[in-house]
């Protein structure tokens, strides 16, 4: 039916409130955290929100008239009050499958976080969870290898992976630091990691940190009988350059390279995962810049969104948070987004800051990492909260050991094989924990010392982004 | 906590058999109690063994089939020990097959070769 051309500005609700509007399952769902301007209702401030990031602009133009715009708008469906909070809201947009490039995070980001952000209607705005249809996600690659192929590939099974970040973590030459990873892989962790601020720099340049690490790795493992790696950073400046690093670690044998996806960026990471599928190279994920996006309740993107986006764009490990360590995370919604990267079928749970069912279809899973001021006294809590599929990464709480990394790393591997041994044995690992960690080290000095060495450390300080709950 | 070099002590790098491997040999409880953990996480329970000088090797020889839909953990135990008395050289391990993930939920080495 033809329409007639009107020129000037309408308002938004007129045209992005639709309120009886049924979500499609191929449509691509938002949850939006709005703080207006003072006197913007809130209908008018989500439906504003709902086309700027879609098709809207400020006035209205003919050539709308040449397309379909019903068929293509985003729609403002719901609003809901913010447990707590009289000043924000939420509210629910959804976006027809066909506003999204196949497979392109990209896309999808550069339209729901676009200029909308900046947009003088509201004051804060914050995007709190999307629902991808499966659709959508069908077309994307996802995790390079997957938490199944890794384990095969590692051969390791039944119990979360022990990590290490190598310290300090800028300033040492490419022997020492090669150093450092052999003592740690040596004492019994599976892998180490490359410090993400660890690029190419004047006292270590790649190459030289590429061969020595490679060389500590092989016999580490030649040593041990056990699968060990290296997360060797190939973040750069330019994508020549990262794939230039990628091929060399390939070259060396070396099983896991590693990325930053957010200082990167997308399309490197989408890229860089492609070459780790097509190579058989896992691919550790760091997140570095996310609390600058994620921590501030009203402004941003909540980081589960961040997390759903990098499973999509791929990465076979995430860093998530501990819960319990140095660095920012609350419990229920830790656990919310650490499902959202490993289970197939993520079930809508307010109690974890969850919005929507996410159906992940084939998708493999990701790793969570749990990195960040811990030490053997966490380690039964890390084994309940994290589960058999995750990272633990213990830097200084390895490498601050008074003898050393080998013993740190022994420490916490004999901690962690006792938590797993008692869960499995029907214990309660946070109640239990004192007694499971005693009794593991009467046979193991390394753990007593470590025990003795961080009794006293502990990172009590309330969170800054909570869930907003009633 | 300050270590001088006197009171340091030296960590020996041993070779190491994966998950448990880190802990003391499990006493035959502790052995019970892990594959009941086992068989209820529905996990199908399955035993490979190895001479100790192939056993970085990814695949181990397998000891029959797995036991699919085996619910006894008396039945497990009798063929951990009839295969360690078939192989008393080898390593022998137990592992958890889960279907649904395709991958293993469990793997530890029950008994170690005599040579090692």
């Amino acid at each position: 039916m033809a329409k007639t051309y009107d020129a000037g500005v309408k308002e938004y609700r007129d045209l992005y409130w639709t309120p009886d509007y049924v979500p499609l399952d191929t449509d691509l769902l938002a949850c939006f955290k709005v703080t207006p301007q003072d006197g913007v209702p809130k209908d008018e401030a989500a439906a504003a929100v709902a086309a700027e990031s879609s098709t809207g602009t400020w006035s209205t133009v003919w050539s709308e008239l040449l397309t379909d715009m019903e068929f293509y708008k985003g729609r403002a469906y719901r609003i809901e009050d913010v447990p707590g909070d009289k000043e924000s809201f939420y509210a629910f947009i959804a976006y027809p499958l066909d506003l999204f490039e196949e497979g392109s995070i990209v896309n999808v980001l550069t339209s729901l976080v676009g200029n909308v952000f900046g947009f003088k209607a509201v004051k804060h705005l914050r995007l709190e969870d999307i629902r991808f249809p499966i659709a959508f996600v069908k077309t994307c690659m996802g995790p390079p290898s997957g938490i199944q192929v890794e384990r095969d590939k590692l051969n390791k099974y039944g119990r979360p992976l022990l990590g290490a970040t190598i310290k300090p973590k800028l300033g040492l030459s490419a022997k020492n630091y090669g150093r450092a990873v052999y003592e740690c892989l040596r004492g019994g962790l599976d892998l180490t990691k490359d410090d993400e601020n660890v690029n190419s720099q004047p006292f270590m340049r790649w190459q030289n940190r590429f061969e020595f690490v490679a060389m500590a790795v092989e016999k580490a493992k030649a040593e041990t009988g056990e699968v060990k790696g290296h997360y060797l950073n190939v973040t750069a400046n330019t994508p020549e350059d990262m794939y230039e690093r990628a091929e060399f670690a390939k070259e060396l044998g070396q099983p896991v390279i590693m990325h930053d996806f957010l200082t990167g960026g997308f399309t490197a990471n989408g890229g860089l995962a492609k070459w780790c599928r097509k190579n058989g190279i896992l691919l550790h994920i760091h997140r570095a810049m996310h609390a600058v996006i994620d921590r501030h309740p009203k402004h941003g993107i909540h980081f589960r969104v961040l997390a759903k986006c990098l499973r999509l764009s791929g990465g076979d490990h995430l860093h998530t948070g501990t819960v319990v360590g140095k660095l920012e995370g609350d419990r229920a919604s830790t656990l919310g987004y650490v499902d959202l990267l490993r289970e197939s079928f993520v079930p809508e749970d307010r109690r974890r800051g969850i919005f929507f069912d996410q159906d992940w279809g084939s998708m493999p899973g990701v790793f969570a990492v749990a990195s960040g001021g811990i030490h053997v006294w966490h380690m039964p809590a890390l084994v309940n909260i994290f589960g058999d599929d995750s990272i633990l990464q213990f830097g200084g709480g390895t490498q601050g050991h008074p003898w050393g990394n080998a013993a740190g790393a022994a420490a916490n591997r004999v901690a962690l094989e006792a938590c797993v041994k008692a869960r499995n044995e029907g214990r309660e690992l946070e109640r239990e924990a004192r007694d499971i960690l005693e009794g593991a080290a009467r046979n193991s000095p390394e753990l007593a010392i470590a025990m003795e060495t961080w009794k006293e450390i502990k990172f009590e300080f309330e969170t800054v982004d909570k869930l907003d709950v009633a | 906590m300050k270590a001088t070099i006197s009171t340091m002590g030296d960590y020996r790098t041993t070779q190491t058999l994966e998950t448990f491997s880190f802990l003391p040999p499990l006493t035959q409880q502790e052995i019970y109690d892990q594959i009941s953990y086992m068989l209820s996480q529905g996990l199908t329970p399955a035993i490979e063994h190895e001479h100790p000088a192939q056993s970085t090797n990814h695949y181990w020889t397998m000891w029959k089939l797995p036991f699919f839909g085996e619910k006894e953990l008396g039945n497990v135990v009798a063929e951990l020990d009839a295969c360690h008395r078939a192989y008393p050289d080898h390593h022998v391990r137990l592992l958890g097959y889960d279907n649904y993930t395709q991958s293993q939920g469990v793997c530890f080495v029950v008994y170690r070769g005599k040579t090692w």
